[in-house]
């Protein structure tokens, strides 16, 4: 029994951070209909940065505010230099289908290389701003600690502030639209350029949250925060590409689904789990679980 | 019948052609020292690699980064029949193929409804999971893996027959048989059909070609190739390991397939000339540049990803398409 | 003369979709523009508002040139663009799709009194305003694009068959709707439509379009009664 609660709750923690990545990737290929793998890398050099401030300042919480920002420049910044440039560029032939992927593959392996040549390959860690600790509650332990709770507060804040964003503000309004239908928003006089980039800032900022916040339970390397954009691009396929609520809900059954795996099989095992989870999921329900019966088209 | 004939006469060069390259290759492999010639090992077990790319992604437009898991498939298929089962080295290939043929049906087969970013995103989380799977189970040798060892050269070779060259060998002849077969497929109807799919799956459709079907038959080829890549693979360093067969070698087959062209069969040679090559390049450099971990480590990634953006974006469909475009301007 | 078109050429690739067209429309007057598919109607239009750009010519607006603007700026000169069949987003509710019309202006207030003259103006869009665009019928959603394009008070208002897939009653209530509208708010209105009759009817300059050329250009009336566009394109 208490095995089944500590996997419940260490899955929604795990799941939370999974619903920050996969937000940030429905958000961008909501407004510019690419998957950008290279959220992972602007993540992973956000989180750097935010470390090299936590661990000077030893504040975790000035790390963080660093992170946010620097993911929120990287965005506007792979927006406005890269993604104008590639799509002025466009492509015809056998290579349309691969260009965008590859191309922020590409990106992912350029900052990549880039952090691993500044900082090196060795396992970094940042001192967790909660204690990691498990409850104790009467004479029993549970793995799930204060930083855990951390961790869901901080996420569940998150995602109430972009949802009162997006659905409550004229900026929210202006990126739903410039996502749905470009160019009927570029006809009621919306920059929609202007808005993508915001929208990319945005995204990288949430993808910055979710490196420091993975990273402030495990260890930093340029490799470690793969697996955070594998599991975050299931869970958004889980919920369907189009709908940020249903790639939370699709994060959670994830991050729960995979604790399943980890505490009752095996941990090697946790991550054929997460590609297994996410045929099923395909093969059952094409287009999420939240939608509405749409084919799915990339 | 002239059609006939004419196909006869056709695949009649094609054959002469590739006997015509082996001879060559053989003969620079007699050569070299021996550093190259395990070099040429690598290239060949690259353009197979590499081919699998080209029909899957070139050819019939699916993006998958699931590659380097096929070529786990192939490899861990090859150690096990060799070392369970006793048989001789050829069939240890042969089980490679089918295994890893047999995967990628399946994986078509869940994959035949996705496209685009949903296919790549299903692929990498093959990618990575995959070659994980090894850690769990025993007989698949966890971390340190499982040998594979084709023995030594046959006696007649001669002693000057070193164990690299005959790596050489088998490398290079199972290449030249993939492309030949490769480049056969590609030219077929099915690698037409495969062009229609890719450029226009509406329409194709519409044709009464049963899509799903082809994309299914593309996977299944498309691993077997991957498969038998990745037992070459396993007999040029002697082991299959999970660490053989990351996501990084995912990446690094779909950057050597887009720098030498997607779609083009015979830049497969160049790509895995280029793949092989960076390594070296990049030590150069990062020795010029004082040397140091960091450097070695992650300049060759650099040089590739930087290589991979340019080409994406100026010449997507490989170097040949601009000296294709070239070339007819000049003519017209 | 605001609205001033001079040898305006635009390309669809190879294909020349208008062709060296010239017109002009006064201020405050309602032109329709007919011609048969493939005209180069819609492709006048989206010239006009910036989403295709000319190979060759010019179009002048208020005494400026506006070739090559964009067409978030051209919205902030008064020119407003109701797409075919396409200018309303479903995933968003009704009032949501008023308000994007007036996000540019900035002002939350003018914003509020906007939608309350559209609803006067149009009372079904009025009792939805909380539902999803999608659950619209054909009538209301092109009261609600038309409506959208007004939040932005324009002066140019460009109209792409509005009357495409709707019922006759309908279709009589949105002409007469953009008849109203022309007169009170002075609007400056382009109205490109397969119902020629409807069009020319409410209309007083009448265009006609050819694979891109223009072959007529009269008042309204004159082209009713020529017997070579009744032939054509009235039917009898």
């Amino acid at each position: 029994m208490h095995k089944l609660l500590e996997t419940v709750l260490i899955g929604i923690s795990t799941g939370s951070i999974y619903a920050l990545m996969s937000i940030a990737l429905v958000l961008v290929w909501r407004s510019t209909r690419v998957v950008n793998f290279a959220q992972a890398g602007q993540a992973m050099l956000s989180t750097y940065i935010g470390f090299e401030i936590a661990s000077r300042t030893e504040l975790f919480w000035l790390g963080l505010a660093a992170a946010i920002a620097a993911g929120a420049l990287l965005g506007a910044g792979v927006d406005f230099f890269f993604m104008r440039v590639l799509f002025k560029h466009a492509v015809s032939g056998a290579a349309a289908v691969v260009a965008p992927v590859i191309a922020t593959l590409g990106l992912l392996g350029i900052i990549r290389s880039i952090v691993g040549l500044i900082w090196g390959g060795e396992f970094k860690s940042i001192k967790a701003p909660a204690s990691t600790d498990g409850f104790t509650i009467g004479e029993t332990t549970i793995p799930f600690s204060a930083l855990n709770l951390l961790v869901i507060g901080t996420v569940f804040s998150i995602l109430i502030v972009l949802a009162l964003v997006f659905q409550r503000t004229n900026l929210g309004l202006s990126l739903r639209a410039s996502a749905y239908a470009p160019e009927i928003a570029q006809l009621a006089g919306i920059k929609t350029a202007r808005i993508r980039t915001i929208g990319w800032a945005i995204a990288g900022g949430v993808g910055g949250v979710a490196g420091m916040l993975v990273t402030s339970n495990n260890f930093l390397s340029p490799y470690s925060l793969d697996l955070l954009l594998v599991f975050g691009f299931i869970a958004a396929v889980i919920g369907g590409l189009e709908s940020m609520v249903g790639s939370v809900v699709g994060a959670l059954i994830l991050g729960i689904a995979l604790t399943f795996i980890l505490n009752y099989v095996g941990t090697s095992l946790v991550f054929i789990g997460g590609f297994l989870v996410l045929i099923v999921v395909l093969l059952v329900k094409p287009d999420g679980i939240m939608a509405k019966g749409r084919a799915r088209r990339a | 019948m002239e059609s006939w004939r004419k196909a006869g006469r056709v695949v009649r060069k094609k054959i002469a052609l590739f006997i015509f390259l082996g001879w060559i290759l053989l003969l620079i492999g007699d050569r070299v020292d021996e550093l190259r010639v395990y070099q040429g090992a690598q290239i060949a077990m690259y353009t197979i690699a590499l081919a699998s790319i080209v029909l899957l992604t070139g050819y019939s437009g699916q993006v998958s980064l699931g590659n380097g898991a096929m070529m786990a498939v192939g490899g861990y298929a090859a150690a096990l029949t060799l070392n369970n089962l006793g048989s001789p080295v050829w069939f240890a290939f042969v089980m490679a193929i089918v295994a890893a043929a047999l995967f990628g049906a399946f994986l078509g087969t869940a994959a035949a409804r996705l496209s685009g970013p949903y296919l790549a995103g299903t692929t990498l989380a093959l990618a990575v999971g995959l070659p994980e799977i090894a850690n769990q189970f025993d007989f698949l040798g966890g971390v340190p893996g499982l040998l594979f060892d084709v023995g030594f050269p046959p006696e007649r070779l001669g002693e000057e027959f070193t164990q690299y060259k005959w790596f050489f060998w088998i490398a290079t002849s199972l290449a030249l048989l993939s492309l030949f077969i490769t480049s056969n497929i590609l030219q077929s109807r099915y690698g037409r059909t495969w062009r229609a799919i890719r450029s226009s799956p509406l329409a194709a459709e519409l044709s009464g070609i049963n899509s799903s079907r082809m994309k299914i038959l593309a996977f299944t080829i498309s691993s077997a190739l991957a498969g038998l890549a990745g037992a070459v693979m396993a007999m040029t360093i002697s082991l299959v390991t999970p660490g053989a067969y990351t996501l990084t070698l995912s990446f690094a087959l779909v950057t050597g397939a887009v720098l030498a062209g997607v779609s083009s069969l015979p830049g497969v040679v160049l790509g895995a000339l280029i793949l092989v090559v960076i390594p070296e390049i990049a030590d150069v450099v990062a020795n010029r540049f004082g040397g140091g971990e960091n450097l070695n480590n992650y300049l060759p990634t650099l040089i590739v990803s930087v290589l991979l953006i340019l080409s994406v974006i100026f010449t997507p469909n490989g170097p040949g398409e601009k000296l294709r475009r070239h070339h007819h301007k000049k003519k017209a | 003369m605001s609205l001033n078109v001079s040898n305006l050429t635009v390309h669809h690739g190879a294909i020349c979709a208008v062709n060296q067209v010239s017109l002009a429309v006064p201020t405050g007057k309602l032109a329709a523009i007919i011609g048969a598919n493939g005209a180069g109607k819609t492709t006048l239009l989206r010239a006009l508002s910036g989403l295709n750009h000319p190979t060759h010519g010019s179009i002048m607006w208020k005494g400026e040139k506006i070739v090559g603007l964009k067409p978030e700026t051209l919205v902030r000169r008064g020119i407003s663009h109701v797409s075919e069949g396409k200018s309303v987003i479903p995933e968003l509710t009704v009032r949501e799709n008023l308000e994007l019309g007036a996000i540019w202006r900035r002002n939350a207030k003018e914003s509020k009194e906007s939608i309350n003259d559209v609803v006067s103006i149009f009372p079904r869009l009025g009792e939805r305003l909380q539902q999803r665009a999608d659950t619209l019928s054909g009538g209301e959603r092109q009261m609600l694009a038309i409506g959208r394009a007004i939040m932005s008070k324009p002066q140019l208002l460009l109209l792409d068959e509005p009357s495409l897939g709707l019922a006759p009653l309908v279709i009589e209530q949105i002409f007469q709707t953009i008849r109203d509208l022309t007169t009170s708010m002075n609007l400056t209105v382009l109205l490109v439509e397969q119902n020629a009759m409807g069009a020319l009817k409410i209309a007083d300059l009448g265009i006609v379009l050819n694979l891109g050329k223009v072959v007529a250009m009269n008042h309204a009336q004159v082209l009713i009664d020529d017997p070579a566009v009744r032939a054509a394109y009235l039917g009898y």
